[in-house]
């Protein structure tokens, strides 16, 4: 997203003022939902989804929690050369 | 006006007549087809319709109901988007594979009963093949006849079930059939294999990415979704599929993180989807049904436009894999802006399309106090959002600046990719449009909440942050070149090892028989043969002339006469009376 495409003319986001206006909506839109979170009504249904911040943090962590265990468990099991079944 | 015909036969008599047709006719009338198709669907009464009575049973090919409909709108659509998508293709197996294809999921959709819905079915394998084969590859035509393999027994063990069933209750009426015998249990099977269940899934990441750029869009709406048809409408309300489903949202998810094709991670996300709409017909209640079908219907159009931008992709560069590809929005913008927004459909952005189904089952699931299941819903919408929301178009169009400089994919992809993605749109912004066409009337379901916005919003945007961070931290997995295994490693070194033990276990066989018989039994039967009248002769006379005295080098010389006499055939009269009674006595005895 950041490199320059050198020779020829420069795209969107080969502009650093363009990725730094993308960066700074997408953390803003993140504060945003966080403070946004203490002045709506929340419908809950389960006990967790009234604790502050709930979908944020489990969103986060779930994340980094999947990535983590396909690179570290399941890559090493199931991963094979190209060519493997020939 | 002329009267209804069955759904599936415009479709699949169009598509005989397409052959004939030449230039931009053909265009024309490739496009006019599912066009007409609707105008028919829309023109038949509710009810079953076109019902045939043969050999004392009843064929059905037309029951119209709101489940039934709803599937038959949302297959004209993607009929109509892809074949317009595919309108440069010149080769026209393609074509008609693709419309006998759509006719055939119209036809199973539109069955009444099991019969002609097995019909259908088996047309729908057939064709989904002849679209892989088309590729023209040899890993297509591999993993094609896999394909074909898996898909017979499916059908097999579903045919098994009819008849079966048949049996059983005497009727082949197809409606709610439940989970109670062998009969349900061989019937639910064979949906389930194409409803791509674990362990039984393998078949579809496996073929679906080794067909055309074309032929994967249609391959991505019709099999699978059929297949959930007919859970709902067989199977609504079997516990069982309500962890069936869940499993099939998280497992694919993991895999989809490390596949390089992706076309895969597309395949992988597919069965990922299909979880939620297998959850939601096992959880079973009005709304987790509704919630199933609107699935359906959104999903089947951002599937088939993220397929679309890949295949677009796949199209112009003759590249697939993460490794090399990269930076397109430079050159392929609405390509790229399409697939962001089937992306964002397909994780659940709010004011998509993705955002007001996926709830309704997630919901449906609270409602029944299914809390593990809620859970693993919820991973597997993050899953969703790493491999297909963000991975897809981040490695395809964005990330590393790959130096490849394609042209914008051609015009006609670019209006199907463009008329997919307004739908996705329109979808998220008016879902009472869909809503009022699901099976059950739509009550106490309010997508747009406050509440539901604003943490769906956090859910995905912090998941989005993850990514960022890792990447940034380079602590995110590589894409690097090779493959994973996955169940099909079963059947393809189990299919080898099967070949190696019958190539061991019957030539061995063959080459032990050729030394024994061949080698060495004839000859030494041979040999026997040739000294039988002289041992045999032998055998009777040694006791007789031993027990008259005779011992060593007399006995000797008796034998070594009698052999020589034998050989020579001068034996006296007696002896040779004396051996043929002897071989006939025992020959008596034998037998």
């Amino acid at each position: 997203m950041k490199e320059k495409a050198g020779e020829e003319k420069k795209y969107f986001f080969d502009k650093p003022r363009n990725v730094k206006i993308a960066f700074a909506s997408f953390f803003s839109v993140l504060a945003a939902l966080l403070i946004a979170e203490f002045f709506i009504h929340k419908h809950v249904h389960l006990s967790w989804e009234e604790w502050p911040e709930f979908y944020a943090v489990f969103g986060f962590v779930t994340f980094v929690l999947i990535v983590f265990a396909a690179k570290h468990i399941l890559r090493p099991l199931v991963g094979r050369r190209e060519g493997y079944y020939d | 006006m002329i009267d209804a015909v069955p759904p599936a036969l415009v479709f699949i008599v169009g598509a005989l007549v397409v052959p004939l047709i030449k230039g931009k006719w053909k265009s024309a009338f490739l496009l006019l087809l599912p066009v007409i198709g609707f105008i028919n669907l829309i023109n038949i009464p509710e009810g079953a319709n076109f019902v045939v009575s043969a050999f004392g049973l009843k064929f059905i090919f037309g029951r119209i109901d709101r489940l039934s409909l709803l599937f038959g709108y949302i297959y004209h659509i993607i009929a109509f988007v892809a074949l317009l998508y595919s309108l440069h293709v010149k080769d026209d197996i393609q074509h008609v594979a693709g419309l006998i294809y759509s006719g055939s999921a119209l036809g199973v959709v539109f069955a009444g009963d099991l019969l002609s819905l097995f019909v259908f079915w088996e047309m729908l394998s057939v064709c989904s093949a002849i679209l892989i084969w088309s590729r023209r590859t040899t890993a297509a035509t591999l993993a094609g006849y896999r394909y074909v393999l898996v898909h017979a027994a499916g059908g097999l063990c579903l045919l098994t079930g009819i008849v079966l069933y048949l049996k059983e209750t005497g009727s082949l009426e197809f409606g709610h059939i439940g989970l109670h015998s062998t009969a349900s249990l061989l019937i639910m099977l064979g949906f389930g294999i194409n409803a791509a269940w674990p362990v039984l899934h393998a078949w579809l990441p496996d073929a679906y990415p080794e067909s055309t750029p074309t032929g994967t869009v249609f391959l991505s709406v019709y099999t699978t979704k059929t297949a959930v048809y007919t859970l709902a409408r067989g199977f609504a309300g079997t516990e069982i599929l309500i962890w069936i489903g869940a499993t099939m949202t998280v497992f694919p998810v993991f895999f989809a993180v490390i596949e390089n094709n992706l076309r895969r991670v597309l395949s992988y996300s597919l069965i990922n989807q299909v979880g939620y709409m297998v959850c939601g017909v096992g959880i079973g209640t009005q709304l987790a049904i509704n919630g199933a079908v609107s699935h359906v219907f959104a999903h089947c159009v951002y599937k088939a436009l993220l397929f679309m931008s890949m295949g677009a992709v796949l199209h112009r560069t003759g590249k697939i894999n993460c490794t090399a590809l990269g930076g397109l929005y430079r050159t392929m913008p609405v390509t790229a802006i399409c697939c962001i927004i089937a992306a964002a459909s397909i994780s659940g952005f709010p004011f998509l399309s993705g955002f007001v189904t996926k709830s309704m089952t997630i919901q449906a699931a609270v409602e029944n106090h299914l809390v593990i299941i809620w859970f693993l819903l919820m991973v597997a919408s993050i899953g969703v959002l790493e491999h297909a929301g963000i991975k897809v178009p981040y490695f395809a169009f964005f990330g590393h600046d790959s130096g490849l400089r394609p042209k914008e994919a051609p015009l006609n992809m670019c209006f199907a990719m463009c008329i997919s993605a307004i739908l996705c749109i329109a979808i998220g912004l008016f879902p009472n449009c869909l809503y009022k066409l699901l099976p059950y009337p739509v009550v106490d379901f309010v997508p747009y909440s406050a509440s539901h916005v604003v943490g769906m919003g956090q859910l995905l945007l912090f998941s989005a942050l993850a990514f960022v961070l890792l990447l940034a931290a380079g602590v995110y997995p590589p894409e690097r070149r090779g493959i994973n295994i996955d169940a099909d490693w079963f059947y393809r070194k189990g299919g080898r090892l099967f070949y190696y033990i019958m190539d061991k276990v019957m030539n061995g066989t063959n080459r032990a028989s050729e030394k024994i018989f061949v080698g060495g039994l004839a000859g030494y039967l041979g040999r026997i043969s040739k000294d039988a009248p002289a041992r045999a002769a032998l055998l009777a006379l040694v006791p007789v002339w031993v027990t008259g005295g005779a011992t060593g080098e007399r006995l000797s010389l008796k034998k070594a006469s009698l052999r020589k006499a034998l050989q020579t055939g001068t034996s006296p009269v007696g002896i040779s009376a004396a051996v043929a009674t002897i071989f006939l006595v025992v020959v008596f005895l034998v037998m």
